[in-house]
């Protein structure tokens, strides 16, 4: 009885929700000129693109070991620092650590905005005040990062368990030792595991951070590509392909200790 | 306190390795960072950037004839819709060949999920700079940029929700003797098509935020006008582009996130 009730709406809605996507996906493509003639057009110039690429340049590789080197110290760099950064951030806006709203509130908010801006953007305009290299990469993977850790963690802390804190609290223990001994112990490994998945994140930002000057091995892709060198842009691919590989599967079985 | 003095040396020794193991690698990852110090126009170049951000560029919101930030951001919006779009259609039959239940070899199943995570690591922008190459710059790019990349994520939850359905429905038909396309479309489908929106409503918040930076290799979108008023050090403009990124990104996140509720 209860199913026939809902079945006649729902089918009704499903109708309604496709006619609504058909017609949004149309308009869309109308709006930007995007037609599948273009695609069946554009695919052979793709397939050339391939065929260039191979074989790649192996000769190439000494020359961008030492970017890729410094793609990854900037992703270590900066995860770090924004993970530090991101502690005090994530506890004064968990409601069960800070219950006074008028401080987490407005914390949650400056949060969100720095998690709204693209991690090229902050790159873009760091390269503006600090000058092109890597430094100017490294303080926009730390702002990105400082987002995602902060956020992730705060969700952590949250869905701890009260016990403990009621417990301490109940004896008399101050704020200070209660997030020492309440909180941060049940929540680092949680943000222990964040911060491998933030680093993962950002070994693949910070390789492209380079297209707008901010270090790393992005600058050589850049050039290899404005020349028309895809023998060398195939050869950076593959290096990037594998670093980050390496470096998922390492994290991965270090997070599989941690929780 | 007796086990604890037997403990092998190794497992008193092993926090210590670890610390002066990770010290070493950062020691190691600042050397490489070579700071070379703060630029002596740092100072004036940031008291520029945040006067320029306290005063956006209010005209170039809205501006009759030629580019401005609506068209802008429409574009950037569209760009991602479409490419979610491509890549939730596109993703549905990797989805299939990932998915362990479907398949009866586990061989074939684990040859889609290499091919899918080794699309995962490709980064995006990496992508776009490869269809621009193929077919121009522009939005197309962008669209098939963000919708080949996509898949590698979409797919891998896809295969992940057509593992855990009910294996009832599909066991029913094919003892009614429907046909493997039959159980597919009748039993497999219906349980996995509200997930299935979930996810590609997911992907599009993260879409959406892609696509305001792809505009900075040329794939379209708000990030081109946003990379020539940062080469022109037009701070008024870049304010208020950043202010209408984030406007259209926190949007588009209350939209989706409220379609989401209403679809699990």
């Amino acid at each position: 009885m209860k199913a026939a009730a809902i079945e006649a709406p729902q089918r009704y809605k499903r109708y309604l929700t496709w006619i609504f996507f058909v017609v949004l996906i149309v308009v869309c493509a109308i709006q930007t000129e995007v037609t599948p003639y273009q695609l069946i057009v554009g695919l052979p110039q793709m397939g050339t693109l391939l065929a260039e690429m191979v074989p790649p340049d192996w000769s190439y590789l000494p020359t961008i070991w030492k970017p890729m080197v410094e793609t990854i110290q900037i992703a270590l760099v900066g995860t770090m620092l924004g993970g530090i950064l991101a502690i005090p951030f994530a506890l004064l806006c968990a409601y069960n650590v800070m219950p006074n709203r008028a401080v987490s509130v407005p914390v949650r908010l400056i949060l969100n905005l720095v998690r709204t801006v693209p991690d090229l953007l902050f790159a873009a305009i760091f390269v503006a005040i600090f000058g092109i290299g890597p430094f100017a990469g490294m303080l926009a993977i730390m702002f990105f990062s400082f987002g995602l850790i902060a956020k992730l963690t705060f969700e952590a802390i949250e869905s701890i368990d009260p016990g403990p804190l009621e417990a301490m609290t109940a004896v008399g223990a101050n704020k200070i030792q209660l997030i020492m001994f309440g909180v941060l112990p049940q929540a680092m490994p949680h943000y222990m595991s964040y911060l491998l998945y933030a680093f993962e994140v950002n070994v693949r930002a910070a390789s492209v951070l380079g297209l707008v000057g901010a270090g790393g091995i992005g600058l050589l892709l850049d050039r290899s590509l404005g020349l028309f060198r895809y023998d060398r842009a195939a050869i950076i691919i593959l290096l990037t392909l594998v670093i980050v590989l390496v470096i998922d599967y390492g994290s991965t079985i270090l997070r599989r200790k941690l929780l | 306190m007796n086990t604890l003095t037997t403990k092998p040396l190794w497992y008193r020794l092993r926090p210590w390795v670890w610390i002066i193991l990770l010290i070493a690698v950062y020691l190691w990852a600042f050397n490489g960072l070579n700071f070379e110090g703060v630029q002596s126009t740092a100072k004036s170049v940031s008291l520029s950037i945040i006067d320029g951000f306290a005063h956006p560029d209010w005209d170039y919101v809205y501006d009759p004839e030629g580019e401005d930030l609506l068209r802008g951001l429409l574009d950037t919006l569209i760009i991602s819709i479409l490419g979610t779009f491509v890549s939730a259609f596109l993703c549905i039959p990797f989805a299939f060949w990932a998915a362990a239940n479907i398949s009866r070899l586990r061989a074939i199943s684990g040859t889609g999920k290499v091919v899918l995570s080794v699309i995962r690591v490709f980064p995006e922008m990496i992508v776009a700079i490869l269809f621009i190459k193929a077919v121009g710059p522009g939005s197309f790019a962008g669209v098939l940029a963000l919708g080949v990349h996509s898949v590698g994520m979409l797919a891998k939850l896809y295969s992940e929700s057509i593992e855990t359905i009910d294996p009832g429905p599909s066991e029913a038909l094919t003892a009614a003797g429907a046909s493997k396309l039959q159980v597919l479309w009748f039993a497999v489908l219906p349980q996995v098509i509200p997930q299935f929106l979930s996810y590609s409503l997911y992907r599009f918040e993260i879409n959406m935020r892609s696509a305001t930076t792809l505009g900075l290799v040329g794939a379209g979108g708000i990030g081109t006008p946003l990379l020539f008023a940062l080469q022109m050090r037009n701070w008024n403009r870049v304010g208020v582009i950043l202010l209408g990124i984030i406007i259209l990104v926190v949007l588009t996140d209350l939209i989706s996130g409220w379609i989401r509720k209403r679809i699990v």
